[in-house]
């Protein structure tokens, strides 16, 4: 008896010798991935020093490294997610609402959802082949490309079909990849809006639609803001679907040609004509610089970095800042 | 009776009423029915797209498998479509051996990494240390794929592997440098989407396990992992399909030679990046060239394909299990 025992004891030490052991290791797993993103932000950060400064942000590419500069990237990667926006949000919310609010639990609703879970894990640059073929190309059908001329009297723009490698063709592009993610972020937004406020608002006699517009969306708008937010994000580090398309790695000038907030207002036909102007975005300048020769322009790689993270910082500051915010204010 | 079945006549039931406000209700429903349609196209689209180019061809063009036969293409190990028309080889192994290679040195990194995390996450840390990871974790979600490729090209290569593997032969391109940096960006989403299985385990189990003696190893790894593991390994798949279909990190590091061979510390050369560094010069339309782009995004589709549609179904059953 002493003796089982005496084992049992020897035994049980070593176990939780082991499980000390186990614990370390995971705790050095996670460890080691956050020091990951430590060394990698500061590895970088000390490459940009000195080359990150006004004249980087408001210049454009040059082949000078020290003449080289991000505006064109930043103004098409603003166009380039802002157009996506306004054509992924309101068809990913709609979706998220009919699939929550008014699909009924059928084969084809099953398929539906089987199908946004799978076009998620749809590698982006077959969204890119995508693109390309049927915005940028449009199969090939013509044989040249036609100009069109487009009058709206206070202002005119022109656009040729097929559209080429524009803003709206990339903006097209990643609104069909970013809508599953606005999808499946939208829906767990609205399924954790309680049923009794539904209910409460059918009982007053208000319609269906009624009650999603005026008390699910409301309710449900802090976290759908705070997906749409992180899948835009992505949108904007999203390089390879616009390699694809053929963007060009740089541009000398912006969409549009507009470069500050008082020349849209005074050209207002140059923002009509930016959606169909070539573009570059920032992750494409970064990897053109990433693919110069001169070893110099690594370090305008980093400052171009920096620039990415910094924006990518920001909209991710807004989506905590929103979800902080709405959270307070709603307790059911 | 007689009187109430006229009024029914006279005024119809208000279900069957018209009303603008009913129109606009049913108007409403098919629009949002279309936005969850398009989901739906987007798919047949990306197949269409696909399959016409590669298979069946639109009369004017030919298909890419009507101007390289399926054998070339799948059985020909040689892949140089550059070349002129005499020399060109059509043999995807070198392509897929890169992809594999690539997926399979990020797997064995990001995988037991990532479930370390998620166990770690779940089963040992504190509610603070895990609203200090949980938001780091997201922020290495977070980071563009062309800064891990930049990282791995400037950082890892020179300062890691050409010290640890110089001696071996390592260049400077090579598909270590490429798995390991795509190891690094599959370990959040492993970490999450694992975290997620394991804390849905039940309680109960957990209890029982200590009821019986069982250590927080014990329960840990012998309980609380087993019984997600269907879950976990959901997660593996997704996380390895997302390194099939990984590119800009890959073409950045990895170099850009299709190269049928599994060593790491040669470049090499995955579908995705091929299909990025062709389409960054001028692709002449029509050619076969750009024909074997759609063929590769063909293959890439499907293999990715077919480890989602597994990794949902595995998942939905893990689902059924436990809630």
């Amino acid at each position: 008896m002493s003796l089982h025992g005496h084992v049992y004891e020897r035994r049980l030490v070593w176990r939780h010798r082991l499980g000390q052991l186990f614990e370390w290791a995971c705790r050095l797993a996670t460890f080691t991935a956050l020091g990951i993103l430590v060394l990698l932000l500061l590895s970088i950060g000390r490459q940009a020093i000195g080359w990150l400064d006004w004249g980087f942000l408001t210049r454009s590419n040059s082949y000078e490294p020290r003449e080289a500069g991000i505006m064109a990237g930043l103004m098409g990667s603003l166009w380039l997610v802002g157009l996506t926006a306004i054509m992924s949000v309101p068809l990913g919310v709609g979706a998220a609402v009919y699939l929550e609010e008014y699909a009924k639990p059928t084969r084809l609703t099953k398929f539906i959802q089987l199908n946004i879970s799978n076009l998620a894990g749809v590698p982006s640059i077959v969204y890119g082949i995508l693109g390309f073929t049927v915005f940028v190309r449009m199969f090939g059908m013509m044989d040249r490309p036609e100009e069109f001329q487009c009058s709206l009297g206070f202002a005119s723009f022109s656009f040729q079909l097929p559209l080429g490698r524009v803003v709206i063709s990339g903006a097209c592009t990643l609104a069909l990849l970013s809508l599953p993610v606005v999808i499946i972020a939208s829906q767990e937004a609205l399924r954790s809006v309680p049923a009794s406020l539904r209910h409460a608002s059918l009982a007053l006699g208000a319609t269906k639609w009624q009650t999603i517009r005026h008390q699910v969306l409301p309710a449900a708008l802090p976290g759908i803001l705070t997906g749409v937010i992180l899948s835009l994000s992505r949108v904007i580090g999203e390089t390879a679907p616009l390699a694809v398309l053929g963007a060009p790695a740089q541009l000398s000038y912006a969409p549009g040609s507009i470069e500050g907030i008082g020349d849209a207002v005074q050209h207002p036909d140059k923002i009509l004509q930016a959606p169909f102007d070539q573009f570059t975005t920032i992750p494409l300048q970064i990897y053109g610089w990433i693919n110069e020769t001169k070893p110099v322009f690594e370090h305008v790689a980093s400052a171009g970095i920096v620039v990415l993270l910094a924006v990518l910082l920001l909209m991710n500051g807004a989506a905590i800042f929103i979800r902080q915010r709405f959270q307070k204010s709603i307790r059911w | 009776m007689s009187s109430a079945g006229r009024s029914r006549r006279e005024k119809p039931s208000l279900r069957r009423a018209f009303s603008w406000l009913r129109l606009r209700e049913e108007a409403i429903r098919c629009l949002l029915f279309g936005c969850a349609l398009l989901s739906v196209m987007t798919t047949l689209a990306i197949i269409f797209v696909l399959v016409t180019e590669t298979m069946i061809g639109i009369p004017p063009h030919t298909s890419f498998f009507q101007d390289v036969s399926l054998s070339e293409f799948f059985l020909g190990t040689e892949w140089t479509p550059n070349f002129s028309a005499e020399q060109a080889h059509y043999g995807v192994a070198p392509l897929v051996c890169g992809t594999l290679l690539i997926t399979g040195i990020s797997g064995l990194i990001g995988l037991p990494t990532g479930l370390m995390i998620a166990v770690y996450l779940s089963e040992y840390a504190s509610p603070k240390a895990r609203s200090i990871c949980k938001p780091m974790l997201e922020m290495l979600a977070g980071v563009p794929t062309v800064v891990y490729g930049y990282f791995g090209l400037r950082f890892l290569t020179p300062y890691f592997i050409m010290p640890v593997f110089g001696g071996l032969g390592a260049q400077g391109y090579n598909a270590l440098c490429g798995g390991i940096v795509v190891g690094i960006m599959i370990i959040p989403m492993v970490a999450s989407l694992s975290e997620d299985v394991l804390r849905a385990v039940p309680n109960s189990l957990r209890e029982s396990g200590y009821a019986l003696g069982a250590t927080k190893f014990d329960v840990s790894a012998r309980i609380v992992v087993p019984s997600a593991l269907s879950g976990v390994i959901a997660s593996f798949l997704l996380a390895l399909s997302r390194s099939i279909g990984e590119t800009m990190a890959v073409a950045i590091c990895a170099g850009n030679m299709a190269n049928l061979s599994l060593n790491p510390l040669e470049a090499t050369q995955t579908m995705t990046a091929f299909i990025v560094n062709v389409m960054q010069g001028e692709v002449v339309a029509g050619s076969t060239l750009e024909k074997s782009l759609y063929a590769v995004a063909l293959v890439l589709f499907v293999m990715t394909l077919v480890m989602n549609l597994v990794s949902q179904l595995i998942l939905e059953k893990f689902r059924e299990a436990y809630q």
